[in-house]
């Protein structure tokens, strides 16, 4: 069963590259969209990417262009729109408005089952070297830039007040965190799929916060989780070949439930020792 | 005259059976939404009103795998995730984390299942249909399942629509009234669930949100009067609709030829644009009396 085709087909080495790099890279950014409660968010851009993905592909672009326009187009507008109020209910319209688009470009295209698809589920056999390559390098570029704005996103994060009295924009760096996220969504989209970008986003740190509280263990710890999550998923979805983000979101979930059953028990244990 | 209406109206659009069950349903559908919306969006709602229609699509994708209307899988699995929604998160934030995970499990089964039609009913069409709607291939059973289900929810919208109203503005001030709001609740997220899957059959279940958000947060901008804001928030859903079948089956004589542009497209954007209008409308309103106050 366990074949060594998994780490020497060509395929599969392009999204073993991929696969980590995104892995890592939604560890730590998935961090702080549970911190700030973009969960929402997190969830909206890469269907918003999906929507420019298809129209890449029905146009015979590189879709990873249609899908960095369209999430960054996307996180500008939630950011810009949703200034002051109704955070939800704008997440919602332009996910709507985007996802709208791309069913008419889905439904434009003659190649009905192919491209787009890859698109919205995901599939390991879908990512070319040229791909892993650009995974890589745009995510390098957003692990620098977070790490520039770690402190800022941290703060503002943790408090918005001692944030503003420091002379810190919240509104500015909302919208680069908006913008980091759409960045990320866009190279996570081909390889797990828009529907289930999300689930690498925010399982991981959903299931370390329950663990520990200090931020960069949390980001540590999510940090491995992520990993062992793709990993798993890139070697069941090898060998099942069922679509990779099924894999993605149940493992998600497995380790989210477990934590919260550790968490719970540490409690338990800790009322009984007092 | 008459070549004006062929203008606005492509030939055989008022002789087209899909088409008249189409305009039914989606009034039908949009009014209801439209009233429901409000409340959605007062309760601060949105994602789990999103999420419940994305599980709904879970459970259509299986559905369609055993050959069953996709209906009752929407139904059933809406349902479902709507009352673990609300079992599950007490605390605001721990909520949107919660639903989020969940979330993601539908979204995880349904791409599984999805992947199973299409390998196993050899339909490639599967996917297109539970995840972006097909108003036109509903057929009149279908329509009179879900008109009936309509006319139940309005009932039970109108009996509790008191108590309903006050637990959305002042949960607490709901509670020394007397009223149960932990079982209001659960009535409404099963109304919502209902209706939000009546939705996602026409419009898919990645976008029955727009017409259950977009209509009400746009009525919300330019009138505070609860009544006024159900009655205009049911006309932008319906007006969006009619505009979005008029427009989708004219798609067919515009480029590319022969291909018609969704549905799913027109009723979106439409809400979209409406809700930027509304939100425009406001602030002219608002600046007017700050002027006319001064």
């Amino acid at each position: 069963m366990l074949s060594l085709g998994m780490f020497t087909d060509s395929f599969m080495i392009n999204a073993w590259i991929s696969g980590t790099m995104v892995a890592i890279i939604c560890a730590f950014v998935g961090y702080f969209v549970v911190v700030r409660q973009s969960v929402f968010a997190a969830h909206a851009l890469p269907q918003v990417g999906f929507a420019g993905g298809a129209g890449a592909v029905l146009w015979n672009f590189n879709p990873i262009y249609g899908l960095l326009t369209f999430s960054i187009l996307g996180a500008i507008s939630i950011g810009y729109l949703s200034r002051k109020e109704e955070n939800d209910v704008i997440t919602a319209l332009i996910l709507v408005a985007a996802l709208g688009t791309g069913a008419l470009f889905l439904g434009l295209s003659d190649k009905y089952a192919a491209g787009a698809y890859v698109l919205l589920f995901g599939q390991i056999v879908g990512v070319s070297f040229q791909q892993a390559i650009e995974t890589v390098v745009l995510g390098s570029i957003c692990i620098l830039i977070l790490a520039f704005l770690y402190r800022p996103l941290l703060l503002t994060s943790v408090s918005k007040e001692i944030a503003e009295a420091k002379g810190v924009s919240t509104s500015f760096i909302q919208m680069c965190f908006l913008l980091l996220l759409g960045v990320v969504c866009a190279i996570t989209v081909p390889v797990v799929g828009a529907l289930l970008c999300f689930s690498l986003l925010i399982a991981p740190t959903a299931a370390s916060i329950y663990i520990t509280s200090d931020p960069k263990k949390v980001m540590l710890l999510s940090l491995v989780i992520s990993l062992i999550m793709m990993w798993l998923s890139l070697i069941l979805a090898y060998i099942s070949g069922f679509p990779i983000g099924f894999f993605v979101s149940i493992i998600g979930a497995f380790f989210y439930a477990f934590a919260r059953i550790i968490s719970f028990y540490k409690l338990k244990y800790k009322i009984v020792r007092h | 005259m008459n070549h004006i209406l062929e203008i606005l109206f492509a030939p055989g659009f008022f002789q087209s059976e899909e088409v008249m069950n189409a305009l039914i349903l989606g009034s039908i559908v949009a009014a209801m939404s439209g009233v429901i919306g409000v409340f959605v969006v007062m309760r601060r709602q949105s994602f789990a009103g999103h999420a419940i229609s994305d599980f709904g699509g879970a459970g259509a994708a299986i559905a369609f795998l055993i050959g069953v209307n996709t209906l009752w899988g929407f139904l059933s699995f809406g349902v479902f995730a709507a009352i673990c929604m609300e079992f599950l998160g007490k605390h605001a934030h721990e909520r949107d984390l919660a639903t989020g995970i969940i979330l993601s499990i539908a979204l995880g089964l349904e791409s599984l299942f999805l992947y199973f039609d299409t390998h196993f009913t050899g339909k490639a069409s599967a996917p297109m249909l539970i995840l972006f709607g097909s108003i036109f291939v509903v057929g009149y059973s279908t329509v009179k399942i879900i008109v009936f289900l309509t006319v139940t929810t309005a009932i039970v919208i109108c009996i509790i629509y008191r108590p309903l109203l006050l637990s959305s503005i002042d949960p607490e001030l709901a509670i020394t009234r007397g009223v149960s709001v932990r079982v209001i609740n659960i009535v409404f997220i099963i109304v919502l669930a209902l209706i939000v899957e009546e939705c996602s059959l026409i419009t898919g279940s990645l976008l029955s949100t727009a017409l259950l958000i977009g209509p009400a947060a746009a009525a919300l901008h330019f009138t505070h009067k609860i009544r006024w804001t159900m009655l205009w928030s049911a006309l932008i859903g319906i007006i969006s609709m009619w505009l979005g079948i008029v427009f989708s089956y004219d798609s067919y004589r515009w480029p590319p030829y022969g291909k018609g542009w969704a549905v799913s497209f027109f009723v979106p954007m439409l809400i979209f644009l409406f809700y930027l209008f509304s939100k425009l409308l406001g602030k002219i309103l608002k600046a007017r009396r700050v002027i006319y106050d001064a």
